[in-house]
């Protein structure tokens, strides 16, 4: 008899556990709003003043990743008259800016920018998405049901979704070569592709340092922003440009606030409502039925 | 069905025949209590009957399509607008129009109104459907259908926000499927079910404010993942899950009259006079609800305005189409069912529903395809898109009128001794 009860004390325990478990998660997800990034988290400096478009990282990239081949060769530069973004078939793609006053283009290379604090993964409810410490945001597949919430949520467009698979259309992004690279403390392929070196890659701190060290070596020469430095809380890819921000394509009205913030307003309400809903309306019962209940003791006592 | 009972026959609400001879089986219960070739007769002589053929016939083709050759076969496959019609529609729309069940059962259960039992089954079955279906037209958008399960079992993310609307839409579902077993119970013959649930019904509509509460507004609080793409006018970080909230309890109650009207016009047969006699009453006691939640949610969506510092935009374009939302969806809802209320009016209510569904319509389609991504360019849903949501809601209707001519929703089922006396 005293063993049942033990073994239904240590099952209770454990019921208990997990719900802690749970709950700790949770936690723990919340309390990352004021995550600032992994300390050692590597990342790259795009110096769009450098880039001339010649899409060689847009090959590499397709090559590491093992995409399929692309309708027009990497070497067609047409491609660059009208902007593209990143797609099941391409995690990174290059598009050209006219700067108006400027008598040459910029060219941005749009990739994941693997934020310090992913909305994607945040907004995830099968928690498919991990910031690795390398700094990457890298995807499991093979939980992914295909809600799509991350495309929603991402502020910079880039997870795509094979739509045209049937039987298995998952989430298609950057994951920053981590399992072929960023792992092993080697830089992601299109970095090693750049011919005009545009990419610097290093540990994303002492990127920031090299960022504002250029920009105050050329002062005319940049903008005084690194953007990504504290856009939505940081990303690991961050740039330099000539030209205002807003005139290559950046969404400047992110603000600096990791997108989860935004909704733990909310997730605040949740465990309110689960607390005091019950007494309440069990209140608002009684007290709507009390009547009735008068009634019912008056007819017992006689 | 009209002809059929001016010919005499009584629509099946017993479980014994009219000389207590013999009981119903299941199959007499099935076809109300006509023979097979009179019941098939009486549904094809239903025009509305050979327009759903129709929808089903072409439509269900193209459903088909969507699992045969994917999702990019019958979307635009937009990167940019992940959520399309099937969600805009389908999830956002359906779930805030069946919060009529909870609401019900809050005033009959809670509060102890008594006086709206008549119309309590009617709002649990819209309910019940309603979130059904919504998970339907989710299982059409999911990439991956058959992992549905997988958020509550194999893989937990449970500090996302889509992670408690699946928990609490799936528990939700089943409290709602219980809140309807004592009519199942009874057209079923099984008495000790239904009690069994009545013990614990006001637990059960507890529950059930809980997870709406939460639910509908946790549909809202998707959307704050997306603080730039959202329009800043449909869009308010803190008041978006209240916006929800506040406005699902409207569109639930309106809804309700809505339905309600519609069975009253067209299967007044299967309603008893219960149902029939109390109905303007009932129409008019859900309008005294509808306006409170209406006028405070106007209120709360002028005061999202000035918290946020958005009065800027009213002068927009966007603007207009906002108050343009706000007028004929809100407004002027608001302003019928007052006139209605006063002067008794249950036709001007039941016109005054029909406006705030349609806001409601628009308002979710407007958070969640026509303001989003106002920066970029606008999404056209492709064409079998529609047609797909126009198959599975008319799916929604068939199985809406199966149920409704059954079971005791609009009538109340006879006891034994009732129908032998």
């Amino acid at each position: 008899m005293k063993a049942m009860n033990r073994r239904k004390f240590l099952k209770g325990s454990l019921l208990g556990g997990a719900a802690a478990s749970v709950i700790g998660k949770s936690k723990n997800a919340e309390a990352s709003a004021t995550f600032g990034g992994y300390p050692d988290a590597m990342g790259v400096l795009v110096d769009l003043t450098r880039c001339v478009g010649c899409r060689s990282c847009e090959a590499a990239c397709n090559k590491e990743q093992g995409l399929p081949a692309p309708a027009q060769a990497f070497d067609d530069l047409s491609l660059l008259d009208h902007k593209r973004r990143t797609s099941e078939g391409a995690y990174t793609v290059v598009n050209r800016y006219e700067i108006p006053g400027q008598d040459h283009p910029l060219f941005r290379k749009i990739q994941c920018n693997h934020c310090n604090e992913p909305a994607c993964l945040t907004s995830c409810f099968v928690n498919a998405y991990t910031k690795t410490p390398e700094g990457a945001v890298i995807y499991d597949p093979t939980v992914c049901v295909g809600c799509r919430t991350c495309m929603v949520a991402c502020p910079f467009y880039i997870p795509a979704y094979s739509y045209s698979s049937v039987l298995n259309p998952v989430i298609k992004k950057c994951i920053f070569c981590y399992d072929t690279r960023l792992k092993f403390g080697r830089p992601p392929a299109c970095v090693e592709a750049c011919p005009r070196e545009v990419l610097t890659f290093g540990k994303r701190n002492d990127l920031i340092k090299i960022g504002h060290q250029r920009i105050q070596m050329y002062p005319d020469l940049y903008e005084d922003h690194i953007y990504g430095e504290n856009e939505v809380g940081g990303t690991s890819w961050m740039y330099l440009s000539s030209a205002p921000f807003d005139q290559v394509g950046f969404d400047t009205d992110l603000g600096t606030q990791p997108i989860l913030s935004y909704v733990k307003e909310f997730l605040t309400v949740v465990p309110m409502v689960l607390t005091i809903w019950p007494a309440l309306f069990a209140g608002f019962h009684l007290l709507a039925t009390r009547k009735d209940a008068q009634k019912k003791e008056e007819q017992s006592e006689k | 069905m009209k002809t059929l009972i001016a010919k005499g026959k009584i629509p099946l609400a017993t479980h014994y025949n009219e000389d207590q001879s013999t009981k119903f089986s299941i199959k007499d219960k099935l076809l109300l209590g006509l023979s097979l070739s009179e019941y098939l007769a009486q549904a094809f002589r239903n025009p509305f009957n050979w327009i759903l053929a129709v929808i089903f016939t072409f439509g269900g083709y193209v459903t088909i399509t969507r699992f045969l050759f994917g999702l990019g076969y019958v979307t635009h496959s937009s990167y940019d607008y992940p959520w399309g019609l099937f969600l805009g529609f389908g999830l956002f729309t359906m779930v805030p129009l069946s919060a009529s069940g909870f609401m019900l059962g809050t005033t009959v259960e809670v509060f102890g109104r008594h006086d709206f039992k008549p119309i309590e089954r009617l709002a649990l079955l819209n309910g019940l459907l309603g979130y059904f279906f919504a998970v339907v037209f989710l299982q059409v958008d999911l990439g991956q259908p058959w992992r549905l399960i997988y958020p509550m079992f194999v893989s937990l993310g449970p500090a996302a926000v889509l992670f408690l609307v699946a928990w609490h839409v799936a528990t939700y579902l089943s409290v709602q499927v219980a809140e309807l077993v004592p009519a199942f119970a009874e057209w079923a013959g099984m008495p000790k079910l239904k009690t069994f649930i009545k013990s614990m019904i006001l637990g059960l509509t507890i529950a059930g404010i809980i997870l709406s509460t939460l639910h509908q507004g946790a549909l809202g609080a998707l959307f704050t993942y997306a603080p730039g793409k959202v329009h800043p006018l449909w869009y308010s970080a803190p008041f978006q899950w209240f916006h929800f909230f506040t406005s699902s309890v409207f569109a639930g109650l309106s809804m309700l009259i809505v339905v309600s009207t519609i069975c009253k016009k067209t299967m007044a047969w299967r309603a008893d006079n219960n149902f029939l006699d109390n109905l303007d009453r009932l129409t008019l006691g859900l309008a005294k609800g509808a306006t409170l939640a209406l006028i405070t949610y106007l209120v709360i969506k002028i005061i999202a305005i000035a918290h946020d510092g958005d009065w800027a935009y009213l002068a927009s374009g966007w603007g207009q189409w906002f108050m343009l939302e706000m007028a004929v969806g809100v407004i002027l809802p608001m302003i019928l069912f007052t006139v209605s209320i006063r002067n008794n009016l249950a036709g001007l209510a039941r016109f005054a529903a029909l406006l705030a569904v349609l806001g409601i319509v628009l308002n979710r389609l407007n958070t969640a395809l026509i303001t989003f991504n106002w920066k970029l360019y606008q999404e056209i849903p492709h064409w079998r898109e529609v047609v797909i949501c126009i198959t599975v809601y008319a799916l929604y209707i068939v199985t809406y009128r199966f149920i409704l001519y059954r079971l005791p929703i609009l009538y109340t089922w006879k006891k034994d001794e009732e129908a032998a006396g």
